[in-house]
Order: structure tokens, then C-alpha cells, then sequence
């Protein structure tokens, strides 16, 4: 039952040392980084400065905005030869949010990628299908190296093309799925269409479910409708991707693998330490990263550590469900989306009034974008074609920026709802 | 001749339309012909008035999106064939109508066509040379239309 028992159920004071270590490694590592040798100096740390984990919140954070501003290889700790992999997170306008793997990344994120997938009870007899997106994506690569890591069977399915992905499961008689929670629930949909019931007609046991927040009901139903166990799936791209962070058959909490990441819970305003079993701000601190370590990054999503020992019997501390961002990033059928994006590519369009506003919409098991332009007065030369034109460039900007395609309502001007100060922007009416 | 229709963006739901005729009515406007265009969740909303300025005026400090738009009306004969006349001399001469709608001024004697063409000089050349008479807006403002049904 265990990938690594050892590691996996190592008590916590060894468990610390190793972290510590690691820690001490790692800032070694950074310090040869552009950003973090000035960083670091700037803040008075060095490898020397921490003793104990607690010791950590000594240093600086990092942001997404660090990493941007410092984009590409600001951040980059070794050769560029030693390189052999790049992803990037869907990142705000201008330059994306790139992370470099060196071989040695890739086979520790691997490594964890299996070691998740294997508590999960999936096996080398398995047939898994990854019905993710490949790509600069993390969570389509990341799972197919975990899964051949188990020496599993793996369709690259990608995403999408819901007919094909369920002859799929029916040809290759496809054991585990990974796909995104709001996919699941459409093609639960496309399944009653052709008359096939999952229950019966594949062999489907494990889906991990990951890359959107979704709530424990609605995990519920999927399990009810799929008839297989759904694990949730916890991961980022700065700090790799998935296999950050992941369920147990206790399916109680995600644990975060701690001999890989520092964990700290802060307040997301004081940015002081939190307890295990408070709410706030997920702070992560790469271990093993070569090419690229990050240092108490802000991951702005908020979550606590749920407290005590788990039964399965890793020490490794489980974090609960993402309640929500401490930023206003959206993630709409896995994508990640600022308003910002949007705000950026609407402002540069002729034709586009003062206000705009995004509204999501779930409809039956479909995730939609709305956004809703208010028209540019002067713009308006009473032509319907003009306006027409204008919509299908709104939606073609957008959608060239967030990566999917929004429905784009044009409406009136000083017809949306102004906020105090700052505009109210979106409105998200997804209800489990 | 060029003539002015008055066009109002508007989003496609209920009350829309009413709030624009609110205004009208209360400026004591007269509405010769109307026309509404839409596109899934919105509209262009058109009107031949016997003021467009003033309508317009009127619609823009209520907070409307108003735009006066050339168009040419063309007066044709109320008879079968008036409008064939008209639209077939266009298709010769590869002009395009991007809207048109129209209305009766005298039952059985004449009726006006409203036509939103992609090239307007062009058009009020042509059909200037062919004999086909156009009413400016002035002469739109001072027609009394009489409503078939009046008859």
C-alpha cells in the first residue's frame, strides 16, 4: 500500500531533519539563482540561517509577480544545458509564469506524481487514461510520467472528444482516469446519450479529479453516478504540478508530501505562521528542486491543515479542500483565468466602453464564461453588422488570452452594476 | 437624397423598446416607420421620425447609445412590382442592403422604402439618373402618411 513506506511513514522529528536538510540544500542551490542571491543577501539569510522548519518563516516569500518580473531565468539556479523540460502556467497578460526542470526534477516530480497515484491503490496491471490536456499544461505530462513510473498502461488520451474518450474505456477496458471535475460531470451526461452505463460497461475504479476546486457533494455524485473511488488531487505549477499534495483511500484531506515541499499556513494579511487547523494563505518551499527552487511561495490558495494523524498512516500532514483564493483568480474547466487577462485584452479594443463584467454560469454539468462588454457611446454607428464585428473580436481576443472561448454580450452603457471604487467584475453562479 | 434614421443600440429583453417610446412620446415625437435588427442578445433599434435631432437628443441625455444614420427613402409606387423595380436596379449594380424596411404613405398610390445600402452616394446617384425620387428628411418630417387601414 505504500510507494515509499519508509518515507511515507517516517516519523515527524526524522521527518523535520530530512526538511531541514533539504532546506539548507536548497537555499544553497538558490543562492546561485539571479534573484535569490540578491534576495537572500538583501534579507540577511543564507543556508546558515535556519536550524529548525520553523526557521523558515525567517526567509522572504516569493510571489507570481517575482517570478514574472524575473522571467525566464532569473530564478534559474544551474546551467541552462542541465534543462530538459519547461512548463508554464496560464499566467496573467504579459510574460507567463515559466518553470525549467532539470532531469533530476522531472524524476522527483515523477516520483511523487506515482507515489500519489500508487496510494490511490493503482497498479503496474492498471490501464490509465489521461484525459488532461498535454502541453505546457503540467497536469497532462505530469500524470503520464507518474503513471509509466508505476509501469501502468497509459492512453494519452488528452482532453476532450468525450465519444472517443468513453470507446476508449471500453476498447482498452481503461481501469483509472485522470480528468478535471466539471469534465466528469459532462461526460456523465454524454454517457446517458449513448445508452452506456459506466457501472456496467467499463472498468474504470480510480478517477483523480483535479486541477479545479469542487466541493465533498460534489465528489459525491460523481462517485454515485461513475460507480469508482474519485481522489482529489492537489498541485500548482510553480511547484511543479500535480502530485503536490494528494488524497489517501481515507479520502479526508490531500497530504502534502513533506520530505518534497515545506508547508506553512499564514495569515494571509499579517503573513504570520499559522497553526495546524486554521484557515489561510498555503505558503510552499521546494526540497528537491535543482533548476529551478522557490522559496516560501504564496500560493494564495487557502486551505488549513486538517490536525492529528491520518489512519492510513503517513505522517505527511494533509491539508483540507481549497477553500478559495486570496487573489481573484477564476478557474473555469481547469484553466486559470485573472480578471486582469481580461480587463487587459477588452481595454486595448476600439469599441469597448468603461465597464465589463464576468459571470459564470453552470449549466446542468457545463462551466460557461459570460462577459458581458459595455459599449464604447461614440463607437456606435447605428449598424448592427459593426456591432457584430466587434463581438467576434471580443471573442477571439479574449479567448487568444484565456485559452477558452467565452460567450461575449455586448449591453449598454452604464448599464453594469458599478462597485465602490473598484468595479465589481465578476459574478459566479456555479452551485454544486 | 439623404435622409436620417435614428438608431439606438439596445441589449434584446423585455422593456427595451418601451423605455425608447417613453421618451419619444414624451418629446411628442411622431414615428413615421420603425424597425428593430438583433443579434442574439442585442439590437439596433431604427425610426423614421419627423425630428430625428431632436429625438436624438432627447434619447442621448437619457443615457441612450443614439446614432443618426444616413439612409436613403425611397419613394416607390404602391402597386405589385413597385419594390421589384427598385431592388433589381440595385442587384444590376452590385449594391448591397444591409437593412430596409418600409411603410405606405397612400394606399394603392405610394409607399416609402427605407434602405440602409453599403454605398450610399452611389446609390442616390443611381437612382437619381433613373427617375426614382428619394424624400430627405425635411420632406419625411412634412408628409402625412395615411395608413391603409384608414381606407
Amino acid at each position: 500500500m505504500y510507494w515509499e513506506k519508509e518515507i511515507e511513514t517516517m516519523d515527524r522529528t526524522a521527518l523535520e531533519r530530512m526538511q531541514v536538510e533539504r532546506l539548507t540544500q536548497t537555499l544553497e542551490r538558490a543562492s546561485r539563482s539571479p534573484y535569490y542571491a540578491e534576495r537572500l543577501k538583501a534579507a540577511g539569510a543564507d543556508a546558515l540561517s535556519v536550524r529548525t522548519v520553523a526557521d523558515v518563516a525567517k526567509l522572504p516569500l516569493t510571489t507570481k509577480d517575482d517570478l514574472r518580473e524575473h522571467s525566464p531565468y532569473g530564478f534559474l539556479a544551474v546551467e541552462r544545458d542541465e534543462l530538459i523540460r519547461m512548463h508554464s502556467s496560464s499566467g496573467t497578460t504579459g510574460r507567463a509564469t515559466v518553470i525549467f526542470h532539470t532531469a533530476g526534477d522531472i524524476a522527483a516530480w515523477t516520483n511523487i506524481v506515482a507515489r500519489s497515484m500508487y496510494m490511490t491503490g493503482m497498479r503496474r496491471s492498471d490501464v490509465f487514461q489521461n484525459m488532461m490536456t498535454y502541453g505546457l499544461f503540467t497536469g497532462g505530462l505530469g500524470f503520464h510520467y507518474g503513471a509509466e513510473k508505476i509501469g501502468a498502461l497509459v492512453i494519452p488520451a488528452g482532453a476532450g472528444n468525450s465519444k472517443r474518450q468513453i470507446q476508449l474505456m471500453r476498447d482498452f477496458a481503461t481501469t483509472v482516469i485522470h480528468i478535471i471535475p466539471s469534465y466528469v460531470l459532462h461526460l456523465s451526461t454524454v454517457f446517458e446519450e449513448l445508452g452506456v452505463d459506466p457501472r456496467r460497461d467499463t472498468q474504470v475504479k480510480i478517477a483523480f479529479i483535479g486541477a479545479e476546486p469542487h466541493s465533498e457533494k460534489m465528489r459525491q455524485k460523481i462517485e454515485a453516478f461513475y460507480g469508482f473511488k474519485a481522489f482529489n488531487s492537489y498541485g500548482l505549477s510553480e511547484m511543479n504540478g500535480p502530485g503536490v499534495a494528494f488524497e489517501c483511500p481515507e479520502q479526508n484531506g490531500m497530504h502534502l508530501w513533506e520530505d518534497n515541499y515545506i508547508l506553512e499556513i499564514v495569515d494571509p494579511d499579517t503573513l504570520k505562521p499559522l497553526p495546524d487547523g486554521e484557515e489561510g494563505e498555503m505558503v510552499l518551499t521546494t526540497l528537491l528542486r535543482e533548476g529551478m527552487p522557490i522559496v516560501r511561495y504564496r500560493t494564495k490558495d487557502l486551505t488549513r491543515v486538517i490536525p492529528g494523524p491520518c489512519p492510513c498512516g503517513r505522517t505527511h500532514r494533509r491539508i483540507d479542500r481549497i477553500k478559495g483564493r486570496t487573489d481573484d483568480m477564476l478557474i473555469l474547466k481547469g484553466v486559470n483565468i485573472f480578471p486582469i487577462q481580461i480587463e487587459k485584452k477588452l481595454m486595448d479594443i476600439p469599441g469597448v466602453g468603461q465597464n465589463f463584467l464576468i459571470v459564470l454560469d453552470r449549466e446542468g454539468y457545463n462551466d460557461h464564461m459570460t462577459v458581458k462588454v459595455e459599449v464604447n457611446r461614440e463607437f456606435f454607428l447605428g449598424d448592427l453588422k459593426q456591432l457584430e464585428g466587434l463581438r467576434r473580436r471580443i471573442v477571439e481576443d479574449l479567448k487568444s488570452a484565456i485559452l477558452i472561448t467565452p460567450k461575449v454580450d455586448l449591453v449598454e452603457p452604464g448599464s453594469l452594476p458599478k462597485g465602490e471604487g473598484k468595479a465589481v467584475r465578476v459574478v459566479d453562479n456555479r452551485k454544486d | 437624397m439623404i435622409a436620417q434614421q435614428i438608431s439606438i443600440f439596445a441589449e434584446n429583453k423585455p422593456g427595451r423598446l418601451a423605455a425608447v417610446t417613453r421618451i419619444l412620446a414624451a418629446e411628442k415625437i411622431n414615428i413615421r416607420a420603425t424597425n428593430i435588427t438583433t443579434a442574439d442578445t442585442f439590437g439596433v433599434i431604427n425610426f423614421i421620425v419627423d425630428d430625428p435631432r431632436r429625438a436624438a437628443k432627447a434619447l442621448t441625455q437619457a443615457g441612450m447609445t443614439v446614432q443618426l444614420r444616413d439612409v436613403l427613402a425611397v419613394l416607390l409606387e404602391d402597386k405589385p412590382g413597385g419594390l421589384d423595380r427598385l431592388t433589381q436596379l440595385l442587384a444590376r449594380e452590385a449594391v448591397n442592403i444591409n437593412n430596409a424596411y418600409g411603410f405606405v404613405l397612400e394606399g394603392s398610390k405610394k409607399a416609402v422604402f427605407v434602405v440602409d445600402v453599403d454605398q450610399m452616394d452611389k446609390t442616390d446617384e443611381l437612382l437619381r439618373k433613373h427617375g426614382i425620387q428619394t424624400l430627405d428628411t425635411e420632406a419625411l418630417s412634412a408628409i402625412e402618411p395615411f395608413h391603409y387601414l384608414n381606407y
